[in-house]
């Protein structure tokens, strides 16, 4: 606490000691300001929280990313999948997640099962009955109708686009 | 997250109240951005090809444009190595399918046909930066960027 004061006063930096562990800091910080602050409390060992938030979000869609490469079948409810996995509530973990990404988990999670779905429908043989069943979806048209809402393009629609896009490719080179 | 980041972005279209919305629109929506205009597909090209410069992260693309439409634009950019990493946005008033299919299988992204008020493409504008961004960040497979907004 005794450096972080120090670098904050060092650099000019306007703020008021809340206890220990928190720190208001008074204005916006300019990016240069934050370098300089990061860079300074790095040598004594001290990150700036925000990198912290950034290691949880990255934990936060390692996680997710998991569940979806082995089986999203087996996970019956995200919101515990993801507190017992990383030890934190599901709301502080949603809420940073939103503050952070632009997007909120669940919507997160809608987009990465169709990139999911995407890639097994251009990579594999498999049905989209089969994707479906694989990604845990109730049904095909409930895959469906999440791929047409999320990508405004529909799987088949989608399907010719990728064969055309490989034959037009193969042309050119 | 991304207070260093300023996303570089670039419009090309032939309509100066098209340009003047779009820059409104994208000021008002909370990421830092940086937008450079011009006025046709050969301007922007001729700016891309530039040396040494900051190359935008996201291209915002009216197909019909004099002197270099959108669509040469597109395929020059997707056959140039060195512009391989920019997401096209295709921004049209056509909603002719065989326009936004075409775009696609020449290596379109997004196809957003351009809004009828300045709050719905405010709305647009900013769910293509928020997908481009995840695209930057979210480990998804930039082959199978398709979108149509």
């Amino acid at each position: 606490m005794a450096i972080l004061k120090e670098q904050l006063n060092k650099l000019a930096i306007p703020h008021i000691v809340h206890g220990p562990g928190e720190v208001e800091i008074k204005k916006q910080l300019l990016p240069k300001e934050i370098d300089e602050l990061s860079r300074n409390l790095n040598t004594y060992g001290i990150e700036i929280l925000e990198e912290q938030k950034t290691v949880l979000v990255q934990r936060i869609k390692n996680a997710i990313e998991e569940m979806l490469q082995e089986d999203p079948s087996q996970v019956l409810k995200i919101s515990s999948y993801l507190s017992d996995k990383l030890n934190y509530s599901y709301t502080y973990l949603s809420n940073l997640f939103s503050e952070t990404t632009y997007t909120s988990i669940e919507n997160y999670i809608i987009l990465k099962k169709v990139d999911r779905a995407k890639e097994l429908m251009t990579k594999t043989s498999l049905s989209l009955t089969e994707i479906a069943f694989h990604l845990n979806y109730s049904s095909v048209a409930h895959l469906s109708g999440q791929f047409k809402k999320t990508t405004g393009l529909t799987p088949t629609t989608f399907q010719k686009i990728v064969e055309k896009r490989k034959d037009n490719n193969q042309n050119l080179a | 997250m991304g207070y260093k980041e300023i996303l570089n972005i670039a419009l090309a279209d032939d309509d100066i109240d098209d340009r003047m919305l779009f820059k409104e629109a994208i000021e008002e929506i909370g990421i830092k951005t940086k937008l450079s205009l011009f006025n046709n597909g050969q301007e922007l090209m001729d700016y891309l090809n530039l040396p040494n410069i900051i190359l935008p992260n996201l291209i915002f693309l009216d197909l019909n444009m004099p002197i270099k439409n959108g669509m040469q634009c597109l395929k020059e950019i997707r056959m140039n190595p060195n512009l391989k990493e920019i997401s096209i946005a295709i921004y049209s008033t056509s909603s002719s399918e065989k326009d936004i299919e075409n775009t696609f299988v020449n290596g379109a992204n997004i196809y957003l046909n351009k809004p009828n008020n300045f709050s719905k493409l405010q709305e647009s504008v900013e769910r293509v930066l928020h997908l481009d961004w995840q695209y930057h960040t979210s480990n998804l497979n930039k082959d199978n960027f398709l979108f149509r907004l």
